[in-house]
């Protein structure tokens, strides 16, 4: 739907660039004239992304490195049950795809099937975060809470921080589809919206990550 | 998308993350996040499936799960994210990269720092009792 809009050449009043139009539409090379907004927005949400997944590293540094001090107390093998994983893994997968249907959907201006995707998408985030909640509450019950060894620590901080993601993520994910209900399929909300999907999409890829390194392989791989 | 006179300049033009470049059609996206899927859980069902089996030697396994993890984050970044090696995309890309840089700094370098550590501080081990000879 941008291929449009970038398309049609800048006007360049001050006729700054040198190909006045003409040359190349290159942006970034003094021609062309500034990107459009929406690229510009999607860029700079990419980079806010990217500054996360570093964050995210800092904990996985964390988890790699505190996984074996578990002060006597109970390790991955004896805590993590992977059919749970398994399912958290699956709500995930499908809530992802479920909003790329939703960034279809807003693209072709459906506002009904751009609704269900979302509300599908929500379904999934929120089974999603029910299991995980339901998992922390399992092992605390247990006695293996975050104070229980170097490695509980670093287990709930790396997978609690994930969570929180996806919890900011359904808030958002709500407050999207309530701006498109009351506002329609106006530019900037629709430049929030990809900013959102962007989102989504990079928690399921943390998720894959996480699901990788805390459960699969700290199961006894 | 033709390649005709000036058309191929539509080339060098930047895209946002998440966005496709080609004209909007709903089947064609609607084939490659179905693509997508399939093949993220053909690869999770791979990752899960793998300690159950003795497909792999034992010790391999670790390995093996980070390669099908590396390339599902791989699926996810170019059908979800849309995040391709074309030329719209370099910005996208070099971030991409710089990203994956520090990302591998930050983890493999505590790890490999703090194995270290704990191999040079073992309470009485051979390479405590060495260093001590000096």
């Amino acid at each position: 739907m941008t291929t449009a809009d970038i398309a049609a050449p800048r006007q360049d009043p001050y006729h700054i660039g040198h190909g006045h139009g003409h040359g190349s539409l290159a942006r970034g090379h003094g021609e062309g004239g500034p990107a459009p907004k929406r690229i510009i927005v999607g860029y700079g949400f990419w980079i806010f992304l990217l500054s996360d997944i570093v964050m995210f590293s800092a904990f996985f540094a964390a988890f790699a490195v505190l996984q074996g001090e578990t002060a006597g107390g109970p390790s991955g093998k004896d805590l993590f049950d992977l059919r749970i994983t398994a399912i958290e893994t699956g709500c995930l997968l499908i809530s992802s795809f479920m909003c790329g249907m939703a960034s279809l959907a807003a693209e072709a201006r459906r506002a009904l099937w751009f609704h269900a995707a979302m509300a599908a998408t929500f379904v999934f985030g929120a089974a999603f975060i029910y299991l995980e909640v339901r998992e922390f509450w399992v092992l605390v019950e247990q006695g293996a809470g975050p104070t229980r060894s170097a490695f509980l620590s670093a287990f709930f901080t790396l997978v609690g921080c994930h969570g929180l993601h996806v919890t900011a993520g359904l808030l958002w994910l709500l407050t999207m589809m309530a701006q498109i209900f009351a506002k329609g399929f106006r530019p900037d909300i629709l430049r929030r919206y990809l900013c959102f999907s962007l989102f989504w999409h990079a928690l399921d890829i943390i998720w894959v990550a996480l699901f990788t390194v805390v459960y699969l392989m700290g199961a006894g791989a | 998308m033709t390649h005709g006179h000036g058309e191929d300049h539509f080339r060098d033009l930047d895209s946002a993350p998440g966005d496709e470049r080609e004209e909007f059609e709903l089947a064609a996206g609607v084939r490659g996040y179905l693509l997508g899927l399939f093949l993220a859980t053909l690869l999770t069902a791979i990752s899960f499936a793998l300690p159950w089996t003795n497909i792999i030697w034992k010790p391999g396994i670790p390995v093996a799960l980070v390669v099908f993890a590396i390339a599902q984050m791989g699926v996810h970044l170019v059908f979800f994210l849309h995040i391709t090696t074309s030329p719209d995309n370099t910005n996208n890309i070099l971030a991409l990269a710089f990203g994956v840089l520090i990302v591998f700094l930050i983890i493999g370098g505590s790890i490999w720092i703090m194995n270290n550590l704990n191999r040079n501080m073992l309470p009485g081990g051979e390479q405590t009792q060495m260093q001590m000879g000096h």
